[in-house]
């Protein structure tokens, strides 16, 4: 297994690419602590191949809720339909 | 039935086939019908709704004697991306290829949406159900959690394999597109 090797580095600790694509979804929830949060700010501000990447994360995140899926098939359809008749009569 | 679609997806997740999940949809929808006097409104309808047919299908999973391993971290101790992609310094070695052509229009061509399902539908099943309940159906990360017993972190990483893992699989397709 490959580790990661964050690397440490006194002030402005910039962060490199490889640590952006593990914050990535992180970033989008807002659920980093703010230092970390400004850090990676920081990235995206001078690397557009990042910027680039968080935006087709964003994209995966906000296209599949407006994608088509299979409806039900009609005979279940009415079956349930029935069932909710039957059920507002009882 | 808006989230028919999203409801089967999930069902998917736990149980084998697409019949077995079809029927568990069924189930559900009977089981909303006929306990919908009873709902409290103490969590939203469609949370209600999805909590009714995580528990059909975890229950019809156990039935099929199916281990459900979504507290586990699948494949969660390795890098999200290749680290062939990244020079020494943690840098890209090149520009990771864009999913859109078009990046201003934010929306992925027919093609690619295609795809995207399809790449959903290969996940390991605790991403798949983390994705489809998160981005599908449009649960908060809360509810999620407590539908599928995950701790936040979990949730997290889990969402996060799920979209790096279906971004790596378009990757390929729109470089031979180009």
């Amino acid at each position: 297994m490959i580790r990661l090797r964050l690397r440490r580095r006194r002030s402005p600790n910039p962060l490199a690419c490889r640590e952006f694509v593990e914050l990535v979804s992180d970033y989008l929830e807002g659920t980093l602590p703010p230092d970390v949060r400004a850090r990676v700010d920081a990235h995206l501000a001078e690397c557009d191949a990042c910027t680039g990447y968080l935006e087709d994360v964003r994209m995966i995140a906000t296209t599949l809720p407006t994608i088509e899926l299979p409806e039900t098939d009609p005979a279940t359809h009415a079956a349930l339909v029935a069932a909710f008749r039957d059920a507002q009569r009882g | 039935m808006r989230h028919d679609g999203a409801l089967r997806f999930v069902a998917r997740s736990f149980v084998r086939t697409e019949s077995v999940a079809e029927e568990v949809v069924q189930d559900t929808w009977l089981a909303v019908i006929r306990g919908l006097h009873a709902f409290e409104g103490r969590s939203s309808l469609r949370t209600w709704i999805f909590h009714i047919l995580v528990n059909r299908a975890r229950s019809r999973a156990v039935r099929e004697a199916r281990t459900v391993p979504f507290s586990s971290l699948e494949d969660a101790d390795g890098p999200s991306v290749d680290p062939s992609a990244f020079d020494t310094d943690g840098r890209w070695a090149q520009s990771p290829p864009r999913l859109d052509g078009d990046p201003e229009r934010h929306l992925l061509s027919q093609e690619l949406r295609r795809r995207l399902i399809g790449a959903v539908e290969e996940l390991p099943e605790g991403q798949r159900a983390v994705i489809a309940l998160r981005d599908l159906a449009g649960l908060p990360s809360e509810e999620v959690c407590e539908l599928l017993g995950l701790s936040q972190g979990n949730q997290r990483v889990l969402l996060h394999r799920a979209r790096t893992r279906v971004r790596a699989a378009l990757a390929p397709i729109v470089v031979e597109d180009a």
